[in-house]
């Protein structure tokens, strides 16, 4: 028997993005990316402020279209596979409606994907306990605090259950304590539900402690600078405390500030 | 405790409002400055309770002014702030001619309307307090429609969403704060605009002429008898557009709950 040959979750080959083409402001955002993501993998963009990860992110998922080069997610093209909503996305700001519950915001995708009341709720029900939220269903998220409203948000990208997740700085706006506890969350809910997760980042920690991989990006135009595996296993408390975290902490500082980098 | 706690929120105003009411009695008992220019407000409950059927009779025919004048003026410019957040050439032709609608001063040409449709019908009010409506809640909703955050949007076309589906779900319930910030202000818009735009025509038993005829019979009483009446509409106008408010937003009633109450 053969072995069927798995897509990888994502894969870019020389994708070049150029803003406000053919006009004064022209801006080389991204220049000549090739990157593949791993089924099941935990990988995160790193870089600094506008080297263009949004950006990168963003044509991952097709909301954005590469000036040069393709983009596929799953063997399809980005457009093919947000329209069969092959991923989840969540951003900085939680981005949750103000105008729905805690519990109807979960519900969204899953109403404009025609379930039925019943299963929605069900499923929101299900997502609310992965999250450990089950109690805040029904209220408003200007109720929550920033960390919740990222929980909440998360169960939201994951309510229909899709094979990726893309972050873009999902915990920027949170203070240091929630922001980790907000990662041993984060890997548990990668840990249950086999979702390959692409995260964008510029804290450095954050990157060795959450991914299996940290790819390091150049200031504009945004190039891959470094690939990183970060081979720490299970994380748990301490492994924020282990010579080997640090080890990788001060290799991607380094892989940041190479000749042609900022610092 | 909730009893007491709703009177602690409307007493203050309500305080103010009576005390200057007071002052307003002491001062022209005490030192009547001749004349009746000013009559004391005792005088002018009065007159209205007398002359109540006239009243009441102008309240109806200029309310129905400023109800129609508004919806017909609330109706046109959400339709058209649909349009322009949907069409970028709608934006580009309708935008900049409704800014340059805003800047006639409408009331002036109440007497032109006039001479369109008779100096008698109620149709040249209409037409002003339409207008003056529309712009208002137009801006606004525009505003509210278009002022998204582009995660929110970003976050719909990740779900697959149509045009349609990111206007009920986004664009609509964005817009819902806009629109009644400026359905407010419209609201004691119009009723200005009726009764200035009654003093050049229209119907004769409204209160524009009311206030007209009495201020020119020296009636001064009775004329701020109808003034009065006329503040009633607006206030009236105004409290059904925060309970409207009320109803809509549920959301924003949790989550203001004790700010604005």
């Amino acid at each position: 028997m053969t072995a069927t040959r798995v897509a990888p979750a994502v894969e870019m080959v020389l994708v070049s993005k150029v803003f406000n083409r053919g006009k004064p402001n022209e801006v080389l955002a991204l220049d000549d990316i090739s990157l593949s993501v791993g089924q099941r993998e935990f990988i995160t963009l790193i870089g600094p402020s506008g080297c263009g990860k949004s950006t990168l992110l963003r044509l991952m998922a097709g909301l954005l279209d590469p000036t040069v080069g393709e983009v596929t997610v799953n063997g399809k093209t980005a457009n093919q596979a947000r329209a069969d909503r092959e991923y989840g996305i969540a951003f900085q700001t939680a981005g949750l409606f103000d105008w729905r519950s805690v519990q109807q915001n979960i519900e969204l995708p899953l109403q404009l994907m025609g379930w039925s009341k019943r299963e929605r709720r069900q499923r929101a029900r299900e997502m609310l306990t992965l999250v450990k939220l089950e109690e805040f269903g029904g209220h408003y998220p200007r109720e929550l605090s920033g960390g919740m409203q990222q929980r909440v948000a998360i169960a939201r990208a994951l309510s229909f259950q899709p094979s990726i997740l893309f972050m873009d700085e999902p915990f920027g706006a949170l203070d240091e304590m929630t922001r980790e506890h907000m990662q041993t969350e984060l890997l548990r809910i990668w840990g249950e539900t086999h979702t390959t997760v692409v995260f964008v980042t510029h804290s450095i920690p954050e990157a060795v402690f959450l991914s299996e991989r940290v790819v390091v990006m150049s200031p504009r135009p945004g190039r891959l600078f470094a690939e990183l595996p970060v081979d720490l296993g299970a994380r748990d408390f301490d492994t924020r405390e282990s010579p080997e975290f640090f080890e990788r902490v001060t290799a991607v500082r380094e892989a940041l500030r190479r000749p042609d980098g900022v610092e | 405790m909730r009893f007491w706690e709703r009177l602690g929120r409307i007493s203050p105003p309500l305080v103010v409002g009576l005390g200057g009411l007071l002052l307003w009695e002491l001062v022209l008992r005490v030192v009547q400055p001749g004349g009746f220019v000013l009559p004391p407000p005792s005088e002018i409950l009065s007159s209205a309770v007398e002359n109540r059927e006239v009243i009441w009779t102008a309240v109806l025919s200029t309310g129905w002014i400023v109800i129609t004048g508004l919806i017909s003026g609330v109706v046109i410019g959400v339709l058209l702030s649909v349009a322009v957040s949907w069409y970028r050439l709608a934006d580009e032709a309708i935008t900049p001619l409704a800014v340059a609608i805003s800047a006639i001063p409408i009331i002036a040409l109440a007497p032109i309307f006039n001479a369109w449709f008779g100096l008698l019908s109620p149709r040249s009010n209409q037409l002003v307090v339409m207008l003056l409506v529309f712009f208002p809640v137009f801006i606004n909703t525009t505003r509210g429609l278009t002022d998204i955050p582009l995660d929110q949007i970003d976050l719909m076309r990740s779900y697959g969403a149509s045009r349609w589906e990111i206007t009920k779900e986004v664009r609509v319930p964005n817009a819902m704060p806009f629109f009644f910030s400026a359905l407010r202000i419209a609201a004691s818009l119009a009723v200005i605009a009726a009764i200035v735009a009654e003093y050049f025509g229209g119907r004769q038993d409204a209160l524009g002429p009311l206030i007209i005829q009495n201020a020119g019979l020296a009636r001064y009483t009775d004329a701020w008898a109808a003034v009065l009446a006329g503040s009633a509409i607006g206030i009236g106008l105004y409290a059904i557009v925060r309970a409207l408010e009320r109803f809509a937003m549920p959301w924003r009633a949790a989550v203001n709950q004790g700010i604005e109450g």
